[in-house]
């Protein structure tokens, strides 16, 4: 199977999709001259022209706006953001108009769009540029929301991303671009919705999405010179979630611990906490832990930064205390 | 990667130019009808509003219907219109009937939104009529949004947004004319100036007294319209949509109006924003009246014919209300459809 960076096997996606469907078109700041922020879209441009691949001004508002009524008139847009903390200022047309202009049309206007772009902290950018964003989007209904964390799942669920009806927070991880892994050739599609099981275990359940699932299979790794087997289940689509996977690997180790890299307060985890205690309350051996990101806006020194974000060993220490193991 | 030349700019001037539309009798008075029934629909409206049989914000088009069907006199039903959440107007200027805009103000199963819209968000996919926005100068980009989907399918529609003069103050206005105008789209942004942003006058939010000016800043053609007279209305629009189809060059329209009523349902006539010898003197200019005197000066009204268009209207307008009134509401599965659309590609 070919290995492919994360930005490649997105590149495909978009380059197969846009081959397939006259109708996809990719429209974002520097994706087409400038060959993409992050390169996602390098070499579109020659292979598809300036009305398929279209530079625009900086004005988020403005463009996501464009892709919307684009999306209206029957086109499937792709909206690239340089990053998801300059979305904030689309905030209104993802929410307010693409969310809802099916539902309040009474379904005769559907709205067949992705917003994509980098999630996520990456190295020292400091409070206005290392922000998770999903459970703001994921708490919109109409809106699905996908994290994709490894090249494979990159391509599969941006191809399903793009031929979904709806519109589609398709959130990429700013330090995932150059990892690489096997990406199988042409038709590889994972379908929104679908959790996977990252690494199997029986011990104990790690949820983890996007970048976390990284930090999630090192804490597994070491987990597992001490004797435990934590099983590492990615949800891979925040909405809509794949609870039943999440249910299935409960019941079998008993405990849980979910690690997200966005803020506490009504986060993820929060969700997939509510649905476990519901579902799966009697399987339970030890209160659910979360893992996220510390509830402080992202301080620039490195030492504090670090402090700021989950990593495998804080992951590591919740899942000894789920196990009781000190 | 060079921008073709830019288009000729006509701020506040632009040429005469003949008028396109046919001015036969019976189109002429179509479009007094048309204003009619809209001034009777919104009459009605606010007295069943009264009655609570419309609920949440209902925002009467009343003194502007001149600005709705001289702009849809001048378009083609494959163009496509969208517009804030004063549209009542335009639905029925545009041709969704008065019964499924009435039973969607109604909030019924049978309205143009299944209920589900409200008097915000009338949308209408057969008349290409897409809402119904209700978030000020939020939809401006969706226009230039379908304009750039006309534009890419290299059609000769037209995309038309209409908004009120307190939207141009809002980012989202720049961003959608720079954008148009930067990429040459197909659309018409039509300023439905009617001097107030709810209580707020325009003299009191904008630096610059003329809309149509900041047609200027986007190299973009513009016009000074008067909107109390439906054909300078109709062929203003003519012009911008020969331009855009034949050359895809984007217009604004500022288009001169006024509102007789309060901002909506909820508020005072005149309150403390503005005097009622304002609102007097602009009613003198009421459109239909005013229309209806020149038809009559060319001969082609008389009170027969007027009496039998006010017959015709009110039981049109009895017609819509009934209808709303017997229409069931949604059923309660209708809650959870229409959320997602289910993928068939």
């Amino acid at each position: 199977m070919p290995v492919l960076t994360y930005r490649d096997a997105l590149n495909q996606a978009l380059r197969e999709e846009m081959a397939r469907d006259q109708d996809v078109f990719l429209m974002g700041e520097e994706v087409g001259v400038y060959q993409g922020a992050y390169k996602v879209s390098r070499g579109l441009l020659e292979e598809f022209g300036p009305m398929r691949v279209v530079d625009t001004p900086i004005t988020e508002l403005g463009f996501a706006g464009v892709g919307v009524g684009a999306a209206m008139a029957g086109l499937r847009p792709v909206i690239e953001f340089m990053t998801w903390n300059f979305a904030l200022l689309a905030l209104d047309q993802i929410v307010n108009s693409a969310a809802k202009m099916l539902y309040m049309s009474g379904g005769q206007v559907p709205m067949p769009i992705v917003f994509r772009g980098p999630g996520g902290a990456a190295l020292m950018l400091a409070a206005q540029h290392s922000q998770s964003f999903e459970a703001w989007y994921a708490h919109v209904p109409g809106l699905k929301v996908v994290t994709p964390a490894t090249p494979a799942d990159a391509k599969g669920l941006l191809k399903s991303a793009i031929r979904d009806d709806n519109p589609v927070i398709f959130i990429e991880g700013e330090m995932l671009y150059n990892q690489k892994g096997d990406v199988p050739d042409g038709e590889h599609i994972v379908p929104l919705g679908v959790a996977d099981v990252k690494r199997p275990g029986k011990d104990v359940t790690i949820v983890a999405h996007a970048k976390m699932v990284a930090v999630a299979l090192k804490a597994a790794e070491a987990l597992a010179k001490e004797g435990v087997e934590a099983e590492v289940v990615d949800p891979r689509t925040i909405r809509p979630l794949d609870l039943p996977t999440i249910l299935a690997s409960v019941r079998k180790t008993n405990r849980c611990v979910i690690v997200e890299e966005g803020w506490p307060l009504a986060g993820i985890g929060a969700s997939v906490v509510d649905g476990i205690q519901r579902e799966a309350f009697d399987d339970l051996d030890a209160p659910v832990l979360r893992v996220t990101g510390a509830d402080v806006p992202m301080p620039y020194n490195r030492q504090l930064e670090k402090l700021a974000k989950p990593d495998a060993a804080k992951v590591v220490a919740a899942a000894k205390q789920v196990l009781y193991i000190s | 990667m060079k921008r073709p030349p830019a288009p000729p700019v006509t701020v506040a001037a632009a040429a005469p130019g003949k008028a396109p539309a046919a001015d036969q009798p019976d189109v002429l008075r179509r479009m007094l009808r048309d204003m009619l029934l809209i001034r009777r629909f919104e009459e009605k409206a606010g007295e069943a509003y009264a009655l609570g049989k419309i609920g949440g914000f209902c925002h009467l088009y009343i003194g502007q219907e001149a600005v709705a069907v001289g702009t849809m006199a001048a378009l083609r039903p494959d163009d496509t219109i969208m517009t804030s959440y004063r549209e009542h107007g335009q639905a029925l200027a545009r041709g969704v009937s008065s019964r499924a805009v009435m039973a969607e103000l109604f909030g019924k199963a049978t309205g143009s939104s299944g209920g589900k819209g409200g008097s915000m968000h009338i949308f209408d996919a057969a008349t290409h009529f897409l809402g119904g926005h209700a978030i000020v100068g939020g939809h401006i980009p969706l226009v230039t949004g379908v304009a750039f989907a006309i534009k890419y399918r290299e059609g000769d529609q037209v995309s038309v947004g209409f908004f009120g003069e307190a939207a141009v103050n809002n980012g989202a206005f720049h961003e959608a004319l720079n954008m148009a105008a930067v990429w040459r789209l197909p659309a018409i942004y039509i300023c439905e100036n009617n001097r107030y942003g709810m209580g707020t006058a325009l003299e009191r939010a904008s630096a610059i007294y003329d809309v149509a000016q900041r047609a200027c800043s986007y190299d973009m053609p513009a016009e000074v319209v008067d909107g109390m007279d439906v054909l300078k209305v109709r062929d203003a629009v003519a012009r911008a949509a020969q331009r855009a189809r034949e050359r895809y060059v984007p217009t604004l329209l500022e288009i001169r109006t006024y509102r007789f009523m309060g901002h909506s349902m909820s508020d005072p006539i005149h309150g403390h924003y503005r005097t009622k010898d304002e609102v007097e003197q602009a009613k003198a200019k009421d459109p239909i009246h005013t229309f209806a005197d020149k038809l009559r000066g060319d001969g082609l009204l008389d009170d027969d014919r007027w009496q039998t268009m006010e017959a015709e209207v009110a039981d049109e307008v009895d017609d819509a209300v009934r209808f709303a009134d017997e229409s069931p509401d949604p059923a309660p599965e209708a809650l959870l459809t229409d959320v997602y659309r289910e993928t068939t590609s």
